[in-house]
Protein backbone atom coordinates (compact mmCIF):
# COMPACT_ATOMS: atom_id res chain seq x y z
CA UNK A 1 0.00 0.00 0.00
CA UNK A 2 1.20 3.47 -0.72
CA UNK A 3 0.35 7.13 -0.60
CA UNK A 4 1.25 9.06 -3.73
CA UNK A 5 2.26 12.73 -3.63
CA UNK A 6 2.26 14.99 -6.68
CA UNK A 7 5.55 16.86 -6.16
CA UNK A 8 5.23 20.29 -7.73
CA UNK A 9 8.37 21.96 -8.97
CA UNK A 10 9.12 25.62 -9.70
CA UNK A 11 12.50 26.77 -11.02
CA UNK A 12 13.90 23.24 -10.54
CA UNK A 13 13.10 23.30 -6.79
CA UNK A 14 10.28 21.60 -4.97
CA UNK A 15 7.68 24.12 -3.94
CA UNK A 16 6.91 24.67 -0.27
CA UNK A 17 3.43 23.29 -0.99
CA UNK A 18 5.14 20.04 -2.04
CA UNK A 19 6.99 19.79 1.27
CA UNK A 20 3.63 20.34 3.00
CA UNK A 21 2.03 17.62 0.88
CA UNK A 22 4.82 15.15 1.68
CA UNK A 23 4.58 15.96 5.40
CA UNK A 24 0.82 15.40 5.19
CA UNK A 25 1.30 12.08 3.37
CA UNK A 26 3.79 10.98 6.01
CA UNK A 27 1.34 11.72 8.85
CA UNK A 28 -1.26 9.64 7.04
CA UNK A 29 1.19 6.88 6.14
CA UNK A 30 1.98 6.38 9.81
CA UNK A 31 -1.71 5.92 10.58
CA UNK A 32 -2.26 3.46 7.74
CA UNK A 33 1.10 1.71 7.61
CA UNK A 34 1.82 2.75 4.03
CA UNK A 35 4.87 4.02 2.21
CA UNK A 36 5.07 7.50 0.70
CA UNK A 37 5.90 7.74 -3.00
CA UNK A 38 6.42 11.21 -4.47
CA UNK A 39 6.13 11.75 -8.23
CA UNK A 40 8.34 14.56 -9.56
CA UNK A 41 7.63 15.47 -13.18
CA UNK A 42 10.22 17.63 -14.93
CA UNK A 43 13.65 18.88 -13.95
CA UNK A 44 14.45 19.10 -10.27
CA UNK A 45 17.86 19.72 -8.78
CA UNK A 46 17.64 17.45 -5.71
CA UNK A 47 14.90 14.81 -5.99
CA UNK A 48 16.10 13.01 -2.85
CA UNK A 49 15.32 16.04 -0.69
CA UNK A 50 11.75 14.81 -0.21
CA UNK A 51 13.15 11.93 1.87
CA UNK A 52 13.83 14.43 4.63
CA UNK A 53 10.11 15.23 4.77
CA UNK A 54 8.96 11.61 4.83
CA UNK A 55 9.00 10.26 1.27
CA UNK A 56 10.25 6.67 0.97
CA UNK A 57 10.62 6.88 -2.78
CA UNK A 58 10.76 9.65 -5.34
CA UNK A 59 9.80 8.68 -8.88
CA UNK A 60 11.33 11.15 -11.33
CA UNK A 61 9.71 11.60 -14.72
CA UNK A 62 11.70 13.04 -17.59
CA UNK A 63 8.74 14.76 -19.23
CA UNK A 64 8.41 18.26 -20.54
CA UNK A 65 8.71 20.83 -17.77
CA UNK A 66 5.60 22.62 -18.93
CA UNK A 67 2.62 21.45 -16.96
CA UNK A 68 -0.14 19.68 -18.86
CA UNK A 69 -3.24 18.44 -17.04
CA UNK A 70 -3.87 15.43 -19.31
CA UNK A 71 -0.26 14.26 -19.41
CA UNK A 72 0.48 14.81 -15.73
CA UNK A 73 -2.74 13.20 -14.50
CA UNK A 74 -2.05 10.18 -16.70
CA UNK A 75 1.43 9.74 -15.22
CA UNK A 76 0.10 10.05 -11.67
CA UNK A 77 -2.61 7.48 -12.32
CA UNK A 78 -0.08 5.03 -13.77
CA UNK A 79 2.20 5.34 -10.73
CA UNK A 80 -0.78 5.07 -8.40
CA UNK A 81 -1.82 1.78 -10.02
CA UNK A 82 1.74 0.49 -10.07
CA UNK A 83 2.23 1.24 -6.37
CA UNK A 84 -1.23 0.09 -5.23
CA UNK A 85 -2.00 3.57 -3.93
CA UNK A 86 -4.87 4.12 -1.54
CA UNK A 87 -4.48 7.90 -1.24
CA UNK A 88 -3.10 10.59 -3.56
CA UNK A 89 -2.05 13.88 -2.03
CA UNK A 90 -2.02 16.89 -4.35
CA UNK A 91 -1.65 20.56 -3.49
CA UNK A 92 -4.82 22.63 -4.01
CA UNK A 93 -2.88 24.95 -6.33
CA UNK A 94 -4.04 25.86 -9.85
CA UNK A 95 -1.94 23.00 -11.21
CA UNK A 96 -3.14 20.62 -8.50
CA UNK A 97 -6.79 21.49 -9.05
CA UNK A 98 -6.49 20.94 -12.78
CA UNK A 99 -5.26 17.36 -12.36
CA UNK A 100 -7.02 16.15 -9.22
CA UNK A 101 -10.37 15.70 -10.98
CA UNK A 102 -8.83 13.91 -13.95
CA UNK A 103 -6.85 11.55 -11.72
CA UNK A 104 -9.92 10.80 -9.62
CA UNK A 105 -11.90 9.74 -12.70
CA UNK A 106 -9.05 7.57 -14.01
CA UNK A 107 -8.79 5.74 -10.68
CA UNK A 108 -12.53 5.79 -9.88
CA UNK A 109 -11.47 7.47 -6.68
CA UNK A 110 -13.31 9.71 -4.23
CA UNK A 111 -12.22 13.32 -4.61
CA UNK A 112 -11.92 16.02 -1.95
CA UNK A 113 -10.40 19.39 -2.79
CA UNK A 114 -9.65 22.29 -0.43
CA UNK A 115 -8.68 19.89 2.38
CA UNK A 116 -7.38 21.61 5.52
CA UNK A 117 -6.65 18.85 8.03
CA UNK A 118 -5.41 15.27 8.35
CA UNK A 119 -8.20 12.73 7.81
CA UNK A 120 -10.08 11.18 10.67
CA UNK A 121 -9.57 7.44 10.06
CA UNK A 122 -11.11 6.24 13.33
CA UNK A 123 -14.19 4.98 11.46
CA UNK A 124 -13.92 5.11 7.69
CA UNK A 125 -12.11 8.04 6.10
CA UNK A 126 -13.34 11.54 6.88
CA UNK A 127 -11.64 14.75 5.72
CA UNK A 128 -12.13 18.36 6.71
CA UNK A 129 -12.48 20.82 3.86
CA UNK A 130 -13.09 24.53 3.57
CA UNK A 131 -16.60 25.41 2.33
CA UNK A 132 -18.51 28.63 1.65
CA UNK A 133 -15.23 30.32 0.72
CA UNK A 134 -13.75 30.17 4.19
CA UNK A 135 -16.98 30.91 6.06
CA UNK A 136 -17.19 27.30 7.32
CA UNK A 137 -15.69 23.81 7.25
CA UNK A 138 -17.28 20.50 6.39
CA UNK A 139 -16.28 16.96 7.31
CA UNK A 140 -16.93 14.65 4.40
CA UNK A 141 -16.86 10.85 4.42
CA UNK A 142 -15.05 9.52 1.38
CA UNK A 143 -16.43 6.21 0.17
CA UNK A 144 -14.23 4.82 -2.60
CA UNK A 145 -11.23 2.55 -1.99
CA UNK A 146 -8.89 5.19 -3.42
CA UNK A 147 -9.01 8.83 -2.31
CA UNK A 148 -7.65 11.89 -4.09
CA UNK A 149 -7.05 14.78 -1.69
CA UNK A 150 -6.14 18.29 -2.79
CA UNK A 151 -4.79 20.07 0.28
CA UNK A 152 -4.88 23.81 0.85
CA UNK A 153 -1.44 25.47 0.92
CA UNK A 154 -0.30 26.71 4.38
CA UNK A 155 -2.45 24.16 6.21
CA UNK A 156 0.50 22.07 7.37
CA UNK A 157 3.94 23.00 8.53
CA UNK A 158 6.58 21.06 6.53
CA UNK A 159 8.53 18.82 8.94
CA UNK A 160 12.08 17.87 8.18
CA UNK A 161 12.63 14.60 10.02
CA UNK A 162 15.89 13.80 8.27
CA UNK A 163 14.90 10.60 6.44
CA UNK A 164 16.12 9.45 3.06
CA UNK A 165 14.31 8.37 -0.09
CA UNK A 166 15.32 6.16 -2.97
CA UNK A 167 15.12 7.92 -6.30
CA UNK A 168 13.84 5.87 -9.23
CA UNK A 169 13.09 6.72 -12.83
CA UNK A 170 9.54 6.47 -14.13
CA UNK A 171 9.09 3.58 -16.55
CA UNK A 172 5.49 4.08 -17.64
CA UNK A 173 4.23 5.72 -20.81
CA UNK A 174 3.81 9.44 -21.44
CA UNK A 175 0.57 10.49 -23.14
CA UNK A 176 0.40 12.75 -26.14
CA UNK A 177 -0.75 16.25 -25.11
CA UNK A 178 -3.75 17.73 -26.91
CA UNK A 179 -2.93 21.15 -25.54
CA UNK A 180 0.27 23.04 -26.24
CA UNK A 181 1.83 26.02 -24.51
CA UNK A 182 2.10 29.16 -26.63
CA UNK A 183 3.72 31.39 -24.01
CA UNK A 184 4.24 31.65 -20.27
CA UNK A 185 4.36 34.83 -18.26
CA UNK A 186 5.60 34.13 -14.74
CA UNK A 187 6.31 36.82 -12.25
CA UNK A 188 9.66 35.49 -11.13
CA UNK A 189 11.08 36.07 -7.68
CA UNK A 190 7.61 36.77 -6.31
CA UNK A 191 5.88 34.47 -3.81
CA UNK A 192 2.55 33.23 -5.18
CA UNK A 193 -0.20 34.73 -3.05
CA UNK A 194 -1.75 31.39 -2.07
CA UNK A 195 1.58 30.16 -0.72
CA UNK A 196 2.70 33.33 1.06
CA UNK A 197 3.02 33.12 4.84
CA UNK A 198 2.71 36.86 5.21
CA UNK A 199 0.31 38.99 3.17
CA UNK A 200 -0.03 42.78 3.21
CA UNK A 201 -3.29 43.88 1.61
CA UNK A 202 -4.71 47.26 0.64
CA UNK A 203 -8.27 48.43 0.12
CA UNK A 204 -10.05 51.47 -1.22
CA UNK A 205 -8.75 53.41 1.79
CA UNK A 206 -5.36 53.48 0.06
CA UNK A 207 -6.91 56.12 -2.23
CA UNK A 208 -5.09 55.22 -5.45
CA UNK A 209 -2.54 52.95 -7.15
CA UNK A 210 0.18 55.54 -6.68
CA UNK A 211 0.12 54.82 -2.92
CA UNK A 212 0.89 51.12 -3.23
CA UNK A 213 4.60 51.73 -2.71
CA UNK A 214 4.01 51.53 1.06
CA UNK A 215 2.07 48.28 0.82
CA UNK A 216 4.81 46.77 -1.32
CA UNK A 217 7.57 48.05 0.92
CA UNK A 218 6.03 46.56 4.04
CA UNK A 219 5.48 43.25 2.22
CA UNK A 220 9.09 43.27 1.06
CA UNK A 221 10.54 43.99 4.49
CA UNK A 222 8.43 41.21 6.02
CA UNK A 223 9.14 38.81 3.15
CA UNK A 224 5.48 38.59 2.18
CA UNK A 225 3.18 39.03 -0.80
CA UNK A 226 0.70 41.80 -1.60
CA UNK A 227 -3.07 41.48 -2.00
CA UNK A 228 -6.07 43.78 -2.38
CA UNK A 229 -9.83 44.04 -1.99
CA UNK A 230 -12.25 43.58 -4.90
CA UNK A 231 -12.96 47.25 -5.69
CA UNK A 232 -9.22 47.84 -5.88
CA UNK A 233 -8.82 45.25 -8.62
CA UNK A 234 -12.11 46.30 -10.26
CA UNK A 235 -10.72 49.82 -10.62
CA UNK A 236 -7.52 48.34 -12.02
CA UNK A 237 -5.40 49.81 -9.25
CA UNK A 238 -4.02 46.29 -8.84
CA UNK A 239 -4.11 43.12 -10.97
CA UNK A 240 -7.00 40.71 -10.47
CA UNK A 241 -4.56 38.02 -9.38
CA UNK A 242 -4.22 39.95 -6.08
CA UNK A 243 -7.95 40.12 -5.36
CA UNK A 244 -8.79 38.12 -2.25
CA UNK A 245 -12.24 37.24 -0.93
CA UNK A 246 -15.25 35.19 -1.79
CA UNK A 247 -15.03 35.97 -5.50
CA UNK A 248 -11.25 36.18 -5.52
CA UNK A 249 -8.59 34.02 -3.98
CA UNK A 250 -8.96 32.37 -0.58
CA UNK A 251 -5.74 32.59 1.39
CA UNK A 252 -4.47 31.18 4.63
CA UNK A 253 -1.28 32.99 5.62
CA UNK A 254 0.19 33.14 9.11
CA UNK A 255 -0.16 36.91 9.06
CA UNK A 256 -2.64 39.06 7.13
CA UNK A 257 -2.32 42.84 7.40
CA UNK A 258 -5.36 44.68 6.03
CA UNK A 259 -4.85 48.38 5.34
CA UNK A 260 -7.82 50.60 4.49
CA UNK A 261 -10.15 47.65 3.98
CA UNK A 262 -13.57 47.85 5.63
CA UNK A 263 -13.98 44.10 6.25
CA UNK A 264 -17.09 43.28 4.22
CA UNK A 265 -18.39 39.74 4.64
CA UNK A 266 -17.25 38.80 1.10
CA UNK A 267 -13.75 40.02 1.81
CA UNK A 268 -13.52 38.28 5.20
CA UNK A 269 -14.64 35.00 3.62
CA UNK A 270 -11.35 34.82 1.73
CA UNK A 271 -8.99 35.76 4.55
CA UNK A 272 -10.55 34.72 7.85
CA UNK A 273 -8.55 31.47 8.01
CA UNK A 274 -5.37 33.53 8.42
CA UNK A 275 -3.68 32.72 11.72
CA UNK A 276 -3.16 36.34 12.82
CA UNK A 277 -5.01 39.32 11.36
CA UNK A 278 -4.03 42.98 11.71
CA UNK A 279 -6.51 45.68 10.68
CA UNK A 280 -5.50 49.27 10.05
CA UNK A 281 -8.43 51.58 9.48
CA UNK A 282 -9.32 55.19 10.28
CA UNK A 283 -12.87 54.19 11.15
CA UNK A 284 -13.07 52.64 14.64
CA UNK A 285 -16.39 51.07 13.64
CA UNK A 286 -14.93 49.24 10.62
CA UNK A 287 -16.16 45.61 10.70
CA UNK A 288 -12.62 44.35 10.17
CA UNK A 289 -11.77 45.10 13.82
CA UNK A 290 -14.23 42.36 14.86
CA UNK A 291 -12.31 39.80 12.81
CA UNK A 292 -8.83 41.03 13.74
CA UNK A 293 -6.31 40.06 16.41
CA UNK A 294 -4.54 43.42 16.35
CA UNK A 295 -6.03 46.73 15.34
CA UNK A 296 -4.73 50.24 14.78
CA UNK A 297 -7.28 53.03 14.41
CA UNK A 298 -5.94 55.92 12.38
CA UNK A 299 -4.71 57.21 9.06
CA UNK A 300 -2.88 54.52 7.09
CA UNK A 301 -0.61 57.13 5.52
CA UNK A 302 0.75 58.04 8.95
CA UNK A 303 0.71 54.52 10.40
CA UNK A 304 2.37 52.57 7.60
CA UNK A 305 5.67 54.53 7.63
CA UNK A 306 5.97 53.84 11.39
CA UNK A 307 5.41 50.13 10.93
CA UNK A 308 7.82 49.96 7.99
CA UNK A 309 10.49 51.75 10.03
CA UNK A 310 9.98 49.42 12.98
CA UNK A 311 10.12 46.35 10.73
CA UNK A 312 13.35 47.56 9.17
CA UNK A 313 14.84 48.28 12.57
CA UNK A 314 13.85 44.83 13.84
CA UNK A 315 15.49 43.22 10.85
CA UNK A 316 18.70 45.25 11.10
CA UNK B 1 -8.20 10.53 -28.73
CA UNK B 2 -11.03 12.96 -29.14
CA UNK B 3 -14.33 11.54 -28.07
CA UNK B 4 -16.34 10.13 -30.91
CA UNK B 5 -19.53 11.57 -29.42
CA UNK B 6 -18.47 15.03 -30.44
CA UNK B 7 -18.87 16.27 -33.96
CA UNK B 8 -16.18 18.60 -35.16
CA UNK B 9 -17.76 21.67 -36.78
CA UNK B 10 -16.89 22.40 -40.39
CA UNK B 11 -13.94 24.67 -40.81
CA UNK B 12 -15.11 28.21 -41.44
CA UNK B 13 -18.80 27.49 -40.86
CA UNK B 14 -18.92 27.82 -37.13
CA UNK B 15 -22.30 26.78 -35.91
CA UNK B 16 -21.26 26.59 -32.31
CA UNK B 17 -23.07 24.44 -29.79
CA UNK B 18 -22.02 25.39 -26.31
CA UNK B 19 -23.01 23.90 -22.96
CA UNK B 20 -22.67 26.03 -19.82
CA UNK B 21 -22.85 24.46 -16.36
CA UNK B 22 -24.70 26.55 -13.80
CA UNK B 23 -24.57 26.15 -10.07
CA UNK B 24 -26.98 27.93 -7.74
CA UNK B 25 -25.40 29.25 -4.54
CA UNK B 26 -26.24 31.38 -1.50
CA UNK B 27 -25.91 35.11 -2.14
CA UNK B 28 -22.43 36.35 -1.15
CA UNK B 29 -23.79 38.35 1.81
CA UNK B 30 -25.21 35.19 3.42
CA UNK B 31 -24.25 34.52 6.99
CA UNK B 32 -23.55 30.80 7.00
CA UNK B 33 -25.26 28.70 9.70
CA UNK B 34 -26.16 25.03 10.05
CA UNK B 35 -29.11 23.09 11.44
CA UNK B 36 -29.85 19.53 12.60
CA UNK B 37 -26.87 19.36 14.92
CA UNK B 38 -24.58 21.00 12.36
CA UNK B 39 -25.28 18.41 9.70
CA UNK B 40 -27.25 20.58 7.25
CA UNK B 41 -26.76 24.03 5.74
CA UNK B 42 -29.50 26.32 7.03
CA UNK B 43 -31.24 27.64 3.93
CA UNK B 44 -33.92 29.54 5.83
CA UNK B 45 -33.99 33.16 4.72
CA UNK B 46 -31.14 32.58 2.27
CA UNK B 47 -31.30 34.23 -1.14
CA UNK B 48 -29.94 32.03 -3.94
CA UNK B 49 -28.14 33.32 -7.00
CA UNK B 50 -26.34 31.95 -10.05
CA UNK B 51 -22.74 31.25 -9.02
CA UNK B 52 -20.89 34.48 -10.01
CA UNK B 53 -18.23 32.63 -12.04
CA UNK B 54 -20.90 30.73 -13.95
CA UNK B 55 -22.37 34.04 -15.10
CA UNK B 56 -19.00 34.81 -16.64
CA UNK B 57 -18.92 31.42 -18.37
CA UNK B 58 -22.42 32.03 -19.71
CA UNK B 59 -21.65 35.56 -20.87
CA UNK B 60 -18.56 34.38 -22.74
CA UNK B 61 -20.48 31.51 -24.33
CA UNK B 62 -23.15 33.95 -25.53
CA UNK B 63 -20.52 36.34 -26.89
CA UNK B 64 -19.04 33.49 -28.93
CA UNK B 65 -22.27 31.81 -30.06
CA UNK B 66 -24.51 34.77 -30.91
CA UNK B 67 -22.56 36.34 -33.81
CA UNK B 68 -22.12 32.87 -35.34
CA UNK B 69 -25.76 31.86 -34.99
CA UNK B 70 -24.83 29.18 -32.49
CA UNK B 71 -26.70 27.92 -29.45
CA UNK B 72 -25.98 28.02 -25.73
CA UNK B 73 -27.60 25.45 -23.48
CA UNK B 74 -27.40 25.87 -19.72
CA UNK B 75 -27.41 22.78 -17.55
CA UNK B 76 -28.05 22.60 -13.82
CA UNK B 77 -28.15 19.71 -11.40
CA UNK B 78 -30.63 20.54 -8.66
CA UNK B 79 -34.22 20.70 -7.53
CA UNK B 80 -37.14 22.76 -8.83
CA UNK B 81 -36.28 25.54 -6.35
CA UNK B 82 -33.41 26.47 -8.70
CA UNK B 83 -35.70 27.32 -11.60
CA UNK B 84 -35.72 31.11 -10.99
CA UNK B 85 -31.94 31.08 -11.40
CA UNK B 86 -32.22 28.96 -14.54
CA UNK B 87 -34.77 31.44 -15.93
CA UNK B 88 -32.30 34.21 -15.19
CA UNK B 89 -29.69 32.38 -17.28
CA UNK B 90 -32.26 32.15 -20.09
CA UNK B 91 -33.01 35.86 -19.74
CA UNK B 92 -29.29 36.61 -20.11
CA UNK B 93 -29.60 34.99 -23.54
CA UNK B 94 -29.19 31.21 -23.26
CA UNK B 95 -31.12 29.31 -25.94
CA UNK B 96 -32.50 26.57 -23.73
CA UNK B 97 -31.95 24.86 -20.40
CA UNK B 98 -31.70 21.40 -18.90
CA UNK B 99 -32.31 20.70 -15.23
CA UNK B 100 -31.27 17.35 -13.90
CA UNK B 101 -33.63 16.64 -11.08
CA UNK B 102 -31.30 15.51 -8.30
CA UNK B 103 -29.51 16.86 -5.26
CA UNK B 104 -26.08 18.13 -6.27
CA UNK B 105 -24.34 16.09 -3.59
CA UNK B 106 -20.80 16.75 -4.78
CA UNK B 107 -18.67 17.69 -7.78
CA UNK B 108 -18.18 14.08 -8.86
CA UNK B 109 -21.91 13.40 -8.96
CA UNK B 110 -22.65 16.68 -10.75
CA UNK B 111 -19.95 16.09 -13.36
CA UNK B 112 -21.21 12.53 -13.93
CA UNK B 113 -24.73 13.86 -14.64
CA UNK B 114 -23.48 16.55 -17.01
CA UNK B 115 -21.18 14.08 -18.78
CA UNK B 116 -24.11 11.71 -19.32
CA UNK B 117 -26.01 14.49 -21.13
CA UNK B 118 -22.95 15.73 -23.04
CA UNK B 119 -22.30 12.25 -24.39
CA UNK B 120 -25.57 12.28 -26.31
CA UNK B 121 -25.22 15.83 -27.66
CA UNK B 122 -22.42 17.14 -29.86
CA UNK B 123 -21.26 20.16 -27.90
CA UNK B 124 -18.26 21.99 -29.32
CA UNK B 125 -17.40 23.55 -26.02
CA UNK B 126 -18.41 23.22 -22.38
CA UNK B 127 -17.83 26.06 -19.93
CA UNK B 128 -18.10 26.08 -16.15
CA UNK B 129 -17.24 28.65 -13.49
CA UNK B 130 -13.82 28.52 -11.83
CA UNK B 131 -15.43 27.18 -8.70
CA UNK B 132 -18.77 27.17 -7.03
CA UNK B 133 -18.68 29.59 -4.09
CA UNK B 134 -20.67 27.26 -1.84
CA UNK B 135 -18.70 24.03 -1.69
CA UNK B 136 -15.60 25.37 -3.48
CA UNK B 137 -14.81 22.12 -5.24
CA UNK B 138 -13.24 23.74 -8.32
CA UNK B 139 -13.42 20.26 -9.79
CA UNK B 140 -16.25 19.97 -12.32
CA UNK B 141 -14.15 21.24 -15.24
CA UNK B 142 -11.35 18.71 -14.89
CA UNK B 143 -13.75 15.89 -13.95
CA UNK B 144 -15.73 16.56 -17.15
CA UNK B 145 -12.55 16.69 -19.22
CA UNK B 146 -11.59 13.21 -18.12
CA UNK B 147 -15.10 11.76 -18.25
CA UNK B 148 -15.50 13.00 -21.84
CA UNK B 149 -11.86 12.44 -22.83
CA UNK B 150 -11.33 16.03 -23.97
CA UNK B 151 -8.85 18.71 -22.84
CA UNK B 152 -9.79 20.68 -19.71
CA UNK B 153 -8.39 24.14 -19.05
CA UNK B 154 -9.02 25.80 -15.70
CA UNK B 155 -9.25 29.48 -14.68
CA UNK B 156 -9.51 31.00 -18.16
CA UNK B 157 -9.03 34.77 -18.44
CA UNK B 158 -9.17 35.03 -22.27
CA UNK B 159 -10.73 32.80 -24.88
CA UNK B 160 -10.49 33.18 -28.66
CA UNK B 161 -11.57 30.83 -31.41
CA UNK B 162 -10.26 30.52 -34.92
CA UNK B 163 -12.22 27.75 -36.60
CA UNK B 164 -11.52 24.68 -34.51
CA UNK B 165 -8.48 26.23 -32.98
CA UNK B 166 -8.77 27.56 -29.44
CA UNK B 167 -6.39 30.10 -27.94
CA UNK B 168 -6.78 30.42 -24.21
CA UNK B 169 -5.06 32.54 -21.60
CA UNK B 170 -5.37 31.23 -18.06
CA UNK B 171 -3.98 31.64 -14.56
CA UNK B 172 -1.17 29.37 -13.44
CA UNK B 173 0.60 29.35 -10.08
CA UNK B 174 2.58 32.58 -10.00
CA UNK B 175 1.59 33.90 -13.42
CA UNK B 176 -0.38 33.42 -16.61
CA UNK B 177 0.01 31.18 -19.62
CA UNK B 178 -1.36 31.06 -23.16
CA UNK B 179 -2.44 27.64 -24.43
CA UNK B 180 -3.48 26.30 -27.76
CA UNK B 181 -5.97 23.46 -28.18
CA UNK B 182 -8.77 22.35 -30.48
CA UNK B 183 -12.51 21.89 -30.11
CA UNK B 184 -14.13 20.23 -28.34
CA UNK B 185 -12.80 21.20 -24.95
CA UNK B 186 -14.02 22.15 -21.47
CA UNK B 187 -12.90 25.30 -19.67
CA UNK B 188 -13.59 27.13 -16.41
CA UNK B 189 -14.15 30.89 -16.24
CA UNK B 190 -12.01 33.20 -14.10
CA UNK B 191 -12.83 36.81 -13.30
CA UNK B 192 -10.99 38.68 -16.07
CA UNK B 193 -12.74 36.66 -18.80
CA UNK B 194 -15.56 39.19 -19.24
CA UNK B 195 -18.11 41.32 -17.40
CA UNK B 196 -21.30 39.41 -16.54
CA UNK B 197 -24.31 40.27 -18.70
CA UNK B 198 -27.29 41.89 -17.07
CA UNK B 199 -30.60 40.67 -18.49
CA UNK B 200 -32.72 43.30 -20.24
CA UNK B 201 -36.51 43.49 -20.40
CA UNK B 202 -36.68 41.73 -23.76
CA UNK B 203 -34.50 38.93 -22.42
CA UNK B 204 -36.66 38.53 -19.35
CA UNK B 205 -39.84 38.34 -21.46
CA UNK B 206 -38.26 35.88 -23.90
CA UNK B 207 -36.99 33.66 -21.07
CA UNK B 208 -40.52 32.83 -19.92
CA UNK B 209 -41.20 30.70 -22.95
CA UNK B 210 -37.77 29.27 -23.65
CA UNK B 211 -37.51 25.47 -23.30
CA UNK B 212 -36.48 24.14 -19.88
CA UNK B 213 -36.18 20.40 -20.00
CA UNK B 214 -36.22 18.39 -16.76
CA UNK B 215 -34.35 15.08 -16.86
CA UNK B 216 -34.14 12.39 -14.23
CA UNK B 217 -30.57 11.67 -13.08
CA UNK B 218 -28.39 8.96 -14.58
CA UNK B 219 -27.02 6.31 -12.22
CA UNK B 220 -23.88 7.81 -10.72
CA UNK B 221 -21.84 7.82 -7.57
CA UNK B 222 -20.68 10.74 -5.48
CA UNK B 223 -17.37 10.95 -3.65
CA UNK B 224 -19.05 10.81 -0.29
CA UNK B 225 -21.32 12.81 1.94
CA UNK B 226 -20.99 15.46 4.59
CA UNK B 227 -21.02 14.12 8.13
CA UNK B 228 -21.10 17.54 9.77
CA UNK B 229 -20.06 21.17 9.47
CA UNK B 230 -18.34 23.63 11.75
CA UNK B 231 -17.76 27.36 11.85
CA UNK B 232 -14.27 28.85 12.22
CA UNK B 233 -13.25 29.54 15.82
CA UNK B 234 -14.28 33.05 16.81
CA UNK B 235 -11.54 35.61 17.43
CA UNK B 236 -11.02 36.33 21.11
CA UNK B 237 -11.17 40.08 20.57
CA UNK B 238 -9.01 42.69 18.98
CA UNK B 239 -5.99 44.15 20.74
CA UNK B 240 -5.79 47.83 19.91
CA UNK B 241 -2.48 49.59 19.43
CA UNK B 242 -2.28 53.36 19.68
CA UNK B 243 -1.65 54.95 16.26
CA UNK B 244 1.15 57.06 17.71
CA UNK B 245 3.02 53.89 18.65
CA UNK B 246 2.07 51.91 15.55
CA UNK B 247 5.63 50.59 15.30
CA UNK B 248 5.00 48.51 18.45
CA UNK B 249 3.00 46.18 16.22
CA UNK B 250 6.23 44.64 14.92
CA UNK B 251 7.42 43.60 18.41
CA UNK B 252 4.00 42.14 19.20
CA UNK B 253 3.91 40.16 15.98
CA UNK B 254 7.37 38.89 16.70
CA UNK B 255 7.31 38.18 20.46
CA UNK B 256 3.64 37.62 21.21
CA UNK B 257 1.99 36.28 18.06
CA UNK B 258 5.27 34.79 16.80
CA UNK B 259 4.36 35.16 13.14
CA UNK B 260 7.34 37.17 11.92
C1 LIG C 1 -21.21 39.39 -5.30
C2 LIG C 1 -20.16 40.13 -4.53
C3 LIG C 1 -18.92 39.54 -4.36
C4 LIG C 1 -17.89 40.22 -3.68
N1 LIG C 1 -16.68 39.61 -3.54
C5 LIG C 1 -15.69 40.28 -2.90
C6 LIG C 1 -14.40 39.71 -2.74
O1 LIG C 1 -14.14 38.58 -3.17
N2 LIG C 1 -13.44 40.41 -2.13
C7 LIG C 1 -13.65 41.68 -1.65
O2 LIG C 1 -12.71 42.28 -1.12
N3 LIG C 1 -14.85 42.24 -1.78
C8 LIG C 1 -15.87 41.59 -2.40
N4 LIG C 1 -17.08 42.20 -2.56
C9 LIG C 1 -17.19 43.62 -2.21
C10 LIG C 1 -17.41 43.86 -0.74
O3 LIG C 1 -18.79 43.79 -0.47
C11 LIG C 1 -16.89 45.26 -0.35
O4 LIG C 1 -17.55 46.22 -1.16
C12 LIG C 1 -15.39 45.43 -0.56
O5 LIG C 1 -14.67 44.40 0.08
C13 LIG C 1 -14.95 46.76 0.00
O6 LIG C 1 -13.61 47.00 -0.33
P1 LIG C 1 -12.74 47.98 0.57
O7 LIG C 1 -12.80 47.54 1.96
O8 LIG C 1 -11.41 48.08 -0.08
O9 LIG C 1 -13.45 49.38 0.32
P2 LIG C 1 -14.45 50.23 1.26
O10 LIG C 1 -15.59 49.43 1.72
O11 LIG C 1 -14.68 51.48 0.54
O12 LIG C 1 -13.58 50.51 2.54
C14 LIG C 1 -12.47 51.34 2.57
C15 LIG C 1 -12.02 51.38 4.01
O13 LIG C 1 -10.84 52.17 4.09
C16 LIG C 1 -10.92 52.98 5.26
N5 LIG C 1 -10.08 54.14 5.01
C17 LIG C 1 -10.29 55.18 4.16
N6 LIG C 1 -9.27 56.05 4.20
C18 LIG C 1 -8.36 55.55 5.08
C19 LIG C 1 -7.10 55.99 5.56
N7 LIG C 1 -6.53 57.11 5.11
N8 LIG C 1 -6.47 55.24 6.47
C20 LIG C 1 -7.02 54.09 6.95
N9 LIG C 1 -8.21 53.64 6.53
C21 LIG C 1 -8.88 54.35 5.61
C22 LIG C 1 -12.38 53.30 5.42
O14 LIG C 1 -12.67 53.58 6.78
C23 LIG C 1 -13.03 51.99 4.95
O15 LIG C 1 -13.24 51.10 6.04
C24 LIG C 1 -18.12 41.53 -3.19
C25 LIG C 1 -19.39 42.10 -3.34
C26 LIG C 1 -20.40 41.42 -3.98
C27 LIG C 1 -21.74 42.07 -4.10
Amino acid sequence: MSIIVFAEIADQQFKKATLEAVTYAKMLAQKTNSSVVAVAIGNVSDAGLLGQYGANEVVTVAAADSFNAEVYSDILAQVAKDKAATVLVISNSYAGKSISGRVAVKLRASLATNVVDVPDTSAGFKVKRGVFSGKAFGWVNLDAAIKVLAITPNSFEPQNTGGTATVTAYSGSIAQAQTSVVSVNKVSGKIPLTEAEIVVSGGRGMKGPENWGMIEELANVLGGATACSKPVSDMNWRPHSEHVGQTGITIKPNLYIAVGISGAIQHLAGVSSSKVIVAINKDPEAPFFKAADYGIVGDAFEILPKIIAAAKAAKA
Amino acid sequence: MKNAYFCIPFQGISFMKILVCISVVPDTTTKITFTDNNTKFNTSGVQFIINPYDELALTKALDIAEPAGGTVTVIHVGGAESEPSIRKALSMGATDAIRINADATDAYFVASQIAAVAKTHAYDMILTGRESIDYNGAAVCSLLGEMLQIPSINVITKLDLDGNNVIVEHDIDGGREVLNTTLPFVGSAQKDLCEPRIPNMRGIMAARTKPLQVLEPAAAVSSGNYANFELPAAKSGVKLIDAENAGDLIQMLRNEAKVI
